[in-house]
Order: C-alpha cells, then structure tokens, then sequence
C-alpha cells in the first residue's frame, strides 16, 4: 500500500502543475483548480485531525475562517504584504484552534463533534455581527496579498502555482509529521489510547497540538481562499462547510493525507459537475453522500483493497 | 432597559428555551438510547413547520392543522429511519455524521424545490391574537405565552411518560444499557423505532408551533439545531432533565444576551462601538456559557448514569 | 532485606453499593514475584487498575518506591517505571511488533513533540525495542504487523513493551490466560528470568505456574485479602483451602 500514499499525490501534483497548459488555462477552469487546491489543503489538515488524532471535527471550517478574517481585518488596516499576512493569519487560527481545542479535547467521542460545531458556529455569528467588516455581507479586499510589494499574486498562473507550492508543502508537512516521533504517538493515541498511557503518554497533550496544527494549515488555506475570491463573507464559516470538509477526507479515506486530497478534488469535481446538471444539485447530492458514507468504508483511496 | 423591558426579555428567552427543549428532548433521547447522533433532527423541526403551515392552509384551521402536524411528523420521522437512519445503528459517530448531514441536504433543498426560497408567514390564530396584560402597562403576546404554557404541558407528559411508564422505563434503561434490555426479551429495534419516531413528532411539533412567530424557510432547523446540542451538552447528553434545564439556560442566555450586552458595554466604551462590541459578544454567549460549564463539568450538568 | 517497592495502604473501592476493594493493603519487595490469586470477580484486576492508575480508589493510598502516586495519572506513573500488562491483550493492531515495542522506548527517551523525523529510522529506539522483543524469544516477527501474531505472541509482545519501559515494577494481568502449553511454558521461563531486576505482581488462575513463580501469595476474596503468606504457608492455611484451593482441586 505504500507506494499509493505517495504515487498518487505525486501523479496529482503533475498533473495539476500541467492542467493550465493542457486546456484548463481559462478563468474558470484555474478559479476551479485553485478552490480545489484550497479545499485540499482544508482537507489534508482535517485528516490530521480525524485519521490521525481520531477525533471527529464539525467545526473545521472556522479555522479557514479565522485564517481568511486576519486578511481581512489586515486589509482594513492596508496591510498586505504576505510576510505580514500569512504568519499573521496562521498564528491567529493555530490560536483559535488552541483555545477552543483545549476545551473540545477534554472530551471526546459525540461530545467532542458536537463542541466543535458550536465553537464553530460561535465563530460563523462573530464574524457576521462584525459591522465594519461588512456583517453579513462580507468584505471585498481592497487589494490581493503582496510579495515584497509586488502583486504578483493576481495574476492566474502565479497564483495557480502558489497554490499548488502551499498545497505540496502541506501535504508533504503532513506526511512527514505521521511518520515522526509525533505522529506515531498520535497514531498510537487514536488507535488505542489505553496502550498508549499505559507507555506514558498523555494524550490531550498530543492531541491539542495536533489540533493547533490543523488549525494553522487551516488558516493558510483560509489566506488563499481570501485571495482567489477577494471576497471573504460569514457564508465561509458555516457549519455546513464544516460538514463538507469532513464528507472531502471520509470519501478520500483517512488512511493518510493523500486521501484528504483525493477526496477533496473529487468532491469539488463531483459538486462542479451536479451543478452544472441542475440548480437543486443538492438534491443528487445528500443522497450520493449518504450511499458513499454507506458503501464507500475506506474512501476512495481504499478502493482497489477490496474484492 | 428597564425593569419591564428585561421582564419581556426574560419571557421570551424562557419561551425560546420550551421550543429548544422540544427539539433537544427528542435528540438526547435518541442519542441516549440508541448512540446514535442525528444531525438531521434540525430538518424535522423545519419538515414539521411547513407541514404545520401546509395542513393548517389546507385545512383552514392553525389548531386542526398544528393536531394533523403531530401523526405527519411522526410519519416523517419513522419514513426516515426505514430509509436512512437504520442502516447507520451499527456504523460510527462519523459515519452517522455524515449520512444524516446527506440528509439535511436533501431536505433544505428539497423544501426550496417544493415550497420556493421565499419565507412563508402564518398568520396568528384568532384565538390567541391577542395580548395579555401581565403587568401594570405591559400587554404581553398570548400566543407566546400559549407556546411557554404548552410547552411546559408537554415537558411535564414526556416527564411521566418516561419515568413513569413501561415503555418509558425501557427508555431509560436502554440509554445506559441496551444489550441488558436486549437481552430481556424486548425488540430493540422496534424500541429505537419508537424513540425516533416520538423524537421526531416533538422536533416537527415545536416547529409547527412556532409558525406564527417565526418566517418559515428553508435551513430554518439549522441554528436551533445547533443551539439543541449545545443544551443537550450543557445539560449531560440522554438526561431529559438536563435537556429541559440546559434548554431553559440557553434560551435566557441568546435573549437576554442579545438584549444586554449593547447596553453593558456601553458602560466601558462609546455607544458605536458598544452596539457593536456587545452585539458580537452576545452572538457568543451562549458558547463561552458552554465553554464554561464544560471546563468544570466536562460530562455536562446532569451525566445520564451510564 | 530487598528496597520495599510497592505499598496499598487500606484501599477501598466500590461501584453503587458493591464494594469491590475493601480495605485491601499489600507489599511488594524489589526482586519479588508476589502472586495475586482469587476466585473470579474477587476483585483483582480493579486492584491492578488501581495501581496503574486506570481507577482511583475512593481512599487509601498507593506507594510506589517510597512516593505517593494515588492520584498521578496513569501515564505518569508509567513513566516513574510502573508497567503492567492487560488481562484483555491490549497492544497497537496497526503497528508492526518492533513499533509497538519502540512506542515504549520512546516514551522514556527525549521528547515525542519532534515532527520531522521519520521514526523509523531512529536507530536507537529500534535496537533497544529489538533488545526487549529478544528478551521475550519474538525478534523473529518483530516485522510482523501486531494484529497477525498468534495470541500467544500478543501476550509476549505486550510483556516486551512493558520490559522496553525499563520499569522497576509489573502489574501482570493473568499473562498465561488463553495460550497453549508449550507458549505458557515459555512465558513461565521468561518471567522466572526476571525476577532479578523486578518487582512483579503476578494475577494469575494457572496454579502450578503461581506455585512454580511466586515467592509470596496474596489471597483475595470479595474484595478483602484473606491470606498473604508464602507458598508453604499459603498450601497449609486452612481459609485459603476452604475459600479457594479446595474447590479448584475438587
């Protein structure tokens, strides 16, 4: 099974690095590609979470959020310059994610989910009663983040490729971090906690800062996910998005984080597509969800394992 | 604010919190019983509100339509556990997630398919139209004061039906342990059918009920659903009296929050500012409430023995 | 006389109205195997988890190797050399044998909040984790995913974690419970081979291996320790006979 966990990002990587020159160089297409990309940084740090702490978030989406509301709250002040930015936006979701994780990890199971949802949704109301910021409405950004005071990132393939540089880096950051000294007491804790006090491990410890972890990655996508639309709105935060994200690493699997990206595009091109069939897509949708949460055990990455 | 005012405030958070306890009680119930976290409870109060719109302007009549929502709900709910919910029993917190959030989907869609996306308004019913005065100079609407009053009658009917019915007391006893009742004899399945069902009738019931004072619309199950787990957290998850006093609390909390915050801050910053510093804190409320009770009680206020 | 290396000073437990210790006090000697024998439900493997940390008492006190660690955390405790293995075989399905073994070794050495570097490279914790799968005779499947071994290598696979902890003390939940002769043989082997560098408390309902390793015998009965004593003085106590050893031979 080895050779998948990484053959297969690999041959997603190229083939993304080779999609604007293969016919998908248009607004649309790359607008696509990059959302995906985004999502799949979402999803690579939710399976940190899930697959690899084995706790269940529904609130996931906040940590985007908080990520995309420190561009905001920058760009109201016209700081725009990415070295100010993304640290910024970063420690603001890993901060997010360690106050709120403190108090969700001293729980688990269905306690933990529902913690999460409401810290979640605690979040998704701040940001839309934040009236200089548009409220409800969102905020458009005065300008794109900058590198070293050049725009480089408006234009498409820049921003293409930056996408896809942070979404490598990730995932490599992820892969790396399952198979250290960490992550191996991470994977311990989740698989059997019990084992893993008897040796002497904490696991709230472990498991809090895998939670920053995730929140951080998350923020950095919520940066990216600011920039492609220059539109941030409390609609980023909602706890359905939370719910969408969770669908990307289960149809992916949650073996590792090349089932999250896995996942992640797939869903992105399965929502893409439904919504080109018919307006009410959602209706193919939830049912297609529940019948690939019903036969799909081991997501997508599972799939050749069985028969 | 005055003292009356805080009065109509605090009326109105209790009446919120009936409504919410309606729709908590079903799912710390379902939960409690049968570990089975449904996350599609929230688009039952919502099926049960456009049924109570539909069936009341069918029929012509709130109250025969608000009598025919209690066996279409429950019909809904038990349609919906043969379809769905029964096929995830066995499988993970995750993957029940999931499933019912597919559900949700479905159903917010489909009710935009079905009804528009445009807010229905009910009319209030003749009957209860009208206001009450509750103290000197306060008239006070008797609708809401109807939903508290109702509410509080069927608190009490699902008290005595749980504690002190048979069918009540296999409830309970499932909800600590279900292979023992499995194991007396009863037909699990069917009870699991029953608590859903029932759970389902209250969440469709609450929304039924609150027609005439909220826009019906699609989603619209979604905040209170949210709002329900945090009382079923607060209150100890399968504790129906945990799920009653949790629900009470939150809804003080979101309204009086609402109401009193903008002024607290006002004490400490400019009135702009304080608008907006207070609307913000109070929208958290409720989750620092939570996050609070959960620091010193991880398991809730009222832990169903387990 | 040999540092005393565990202390139960009147531990009491129950669940509702069921008293499952009832003011059991005990000790245990560096380089002693004391055994723990009693009927089924007498209450031994709550008394484990009280030790280790998985139950608190509701009074009394734990003494390891002269501190008081009644109320430290499980993990705590295993990291002041206090391991013990589980009545239930309790290892990490998905790991190799030699990574369920090198989890122990790195819990002990340096931190775990290191993210980059891959572990399974790190030489150090792999040869002390081969070292303690060698001392337990399972170097030969220490590639072996731990979910495929035999039951009676779960048993030595968990009893090589507990030795990787470098422990002073082992909480041992009947270790021979469900292996064949010949795997319950060589499991006695082993633990009568470390008796020189532990203390062990040893559950266990297999008679002649408690008689074969034990140098003193503790009896439980409903919670209550009705005899301690050596193994002469355990054969010859008439209580004991009555209470436990008479119906186990009949």
């Amino acid at each position: 099974m080895r050779w998948r966990e990484t053959a297969v990002p690999l041959a997603i990587f190229l083939a993304l690095a080779a999609a604007p020159f293969l016919g998908f160089g248009q607004g649309h297409s790359l607008t696509l590609l990059a959302r995906a990309m985004i999502f799949g940084m979402a999803a690579i740090s939710l399976s940190l979470i899930v697959g690899g702490a084995g706790l269940i978030s529904l609130g996931h989406a906040a940590m985007l959020g908080v990520g995309a509301y420190a561009v905001v709250v920058l760009d109201h002040a016209r700081i725009t310059e990415a070295w100010m930015v993304i640290p910024i936006a970063i420690a603001a979701s890993a901060a997010f994610a360690a106050v709120t994780g403190a108090i969700a990890i001293r729980t688990s199971g269905v306690h933990f989910i529902m913690i999460t949802l409401a810290f979640g949704q605690m979040a998704f109301f701040a940001t839309s009663s934040l009236a200089i910021y548009g409220g409800d409405d969102g905020y458009t950004l005065y300008s794109r983040t900058e590198l070293f005071g050049s725009r480089a990132l408006e234009g498409r393939l820049f921003f293409h490729f930056t996408c896809l540089a942070l979404l490598i880096l990730c995932w490599g950051l992820v892969q790396a971090l399952l198979l250290s000294r960490f992550g191996r007491v991470l994977r311990a804790i989740s698989e059997n906690e019990t084992r893993a006090r008897a040796v002497g491990f904490e696991p709230y410890r472990y498991r809090l800062v895998a939670y920053a972890i995730a929140g951080a990655i998350g923020g950095l996508a919520g940066v990216l996910l600011a920039n492609g639309t220059e539109f941030v709105a409390p609609a980023y935060l909602t706890w359905q998005r939370s719910g969408d994200l969770l669908f990307m690493v289960i149809l992916g699997g949650t073996a590792g984080p090349h089932g999250a990206l896995m996942g992640a595009l797939a869903f992105i091109l399965i929502e893409e597509w439904l919504a080109h069939l018919t307006e009410h897509w959602r209706l193919i949708f939830g049912p297609l969800l529940i019948l690939c949460v019903y036969f799909l055990r081991g997501g997508i990455a599972g799939l050749p394992r069985r028969g | 604010m005055n003292a009356t005012l805080l009065f109509v405030q605090a009326l109105n958070g209790l009446q919120f919190g009936i409504l919410l306890f309606l729709i908590a009680a079903g799912l710390t119930l379902v939960f409690g019983v049968m570990d089975f976290i449904n996350l599609a409870h929230g688009v039952q109060y919502m099926v049960g509100a456009y049924l109570g719109a539909t069936l009341a302007a069918w029929t012509g009549s709130f109250w025969l339509g608000l009598l025919l929502t209690l066996p279409a709900t429950l019909g809904f709910g038990l349609l919906l556990e043969f379809l769905v919910f029964r096929h995830f029993y066995d499988r993970d917190h995750l993957s029940q997630v999931l499933a019912t959030f597919g559900v949700i989907l479905f159903l917010n869609e489909g009710v935009r398919v079905v009804f528009g996306t445009a807010p229905l308004q009910m009319p209030m019913p003749e009957l209860l139209s009208g206001g009450v005065t509750v103290m000197d100079g306060l008239l006070y609407p008797t609708y809401r004061i109807a939903i508290l009053a109702v509410g509080l009658a069927t608190a009490g009917l699902l008290w005595f039906l749980v504690e002190r019915t048979r069918a009540g007391m296999l409830v309970r006893a499932g909800a600590s342990n279900a292979p023992m009742v499995s194991a007396l004899g009863v037909d699990i399945r069917r009870l699991f059918m029953l608590v859903f069902g029932f759970g389902a009738m209250l969440a469709g019931f609450a929304g039924a009920l609150a027609t005439p004072i909220l826009s019906v619309e699609p989603g619209m199950g979604d905040t209170p659903l949210i709002l329900a787990f945090v009382v079923i957290v607060i209150g100890g998850i399968g504790s129906i009296r945990g799920a009653f006093l949790g629900a009470l609390l939150v809804g003080l909390v979101e309204t009086l929050g609402r109401g009193l915050m903008p002024d607290l801050m006002r004490l400490v910053m400019d009135p702009s500012a304080a608008r907006q510093t207070g609307a913000a804190l109070a929208s958290m409320l409720v989750y620092i409430v939570m996050a609070a009770i959960l620091t010193f009680r991880p398991a809730g206020l009222f832990p169903a023995r387990r | 006389m040999a540092e005393l290396l565990l202390e139960l000073r009147n531990l009491r437990k129950s669940f509702g109205g069921l008293v499952v210790t009832d003011d059991v006090s005990l000790d245990l000697r560096q380089g002693e195997i004391h055994a723990l024998i009693g009927p089924n439900g007498a209450g031994k493997t709550t008394l484990i988890h009280q030790i280790s940390g998985t139950l608190a008492p509701d009074s009394g006190h734990v003494i390891f190797a002269g501190e008081e660690v009644t109320r430290l955390s499980m993990a705590r405790r295993a990291r002041r050399g206090l391991a013990r293995s589980f009545q239930i075989t309790s290892i990490v399905a998905g790991f190799s044998a030699i990574e369920n073994v090198a989890l122990a070794v790195q819990a002990r050495s340096g931190s775990s909040f290191r993210f980059f570097r891959p572990v399974g490279t790190e030489a150090s914790l792999n040869g002390q984790a081969m070292e303690a799968l060698a001392e337990v005779g399972l170097e030969h499947r220490a590639a072996a995913p731990a979910a495929v071994l035999s039951h009676g290598e779960k048993r030595q696979l968990e009893l090589a974690i507990a030795l990787a902890m470098q422990p002073r003390l082992l909480l041992l939940d009947e270790p021979l419970v469900g292996t064949g002769a010949e795997e319950a043989e060589r499991l006695i082997r082993i633990l009568g081979g470390l008796r020189a560098r532990y203390g062990i408390l040893l559950i266990e309902h297999d008679m002649p291996a408690v008689f074969a390793l034990a140098d003193r015998i503790s009896v439980l009965a409903q919670g209550r320790v009705i005899a301690t004593g050596t193994k002469d003085e355990i054969r010859a106590n008439p209580i004991v006979r009555d209470a436990y050893l008479g119906e186990e031979e009949a």
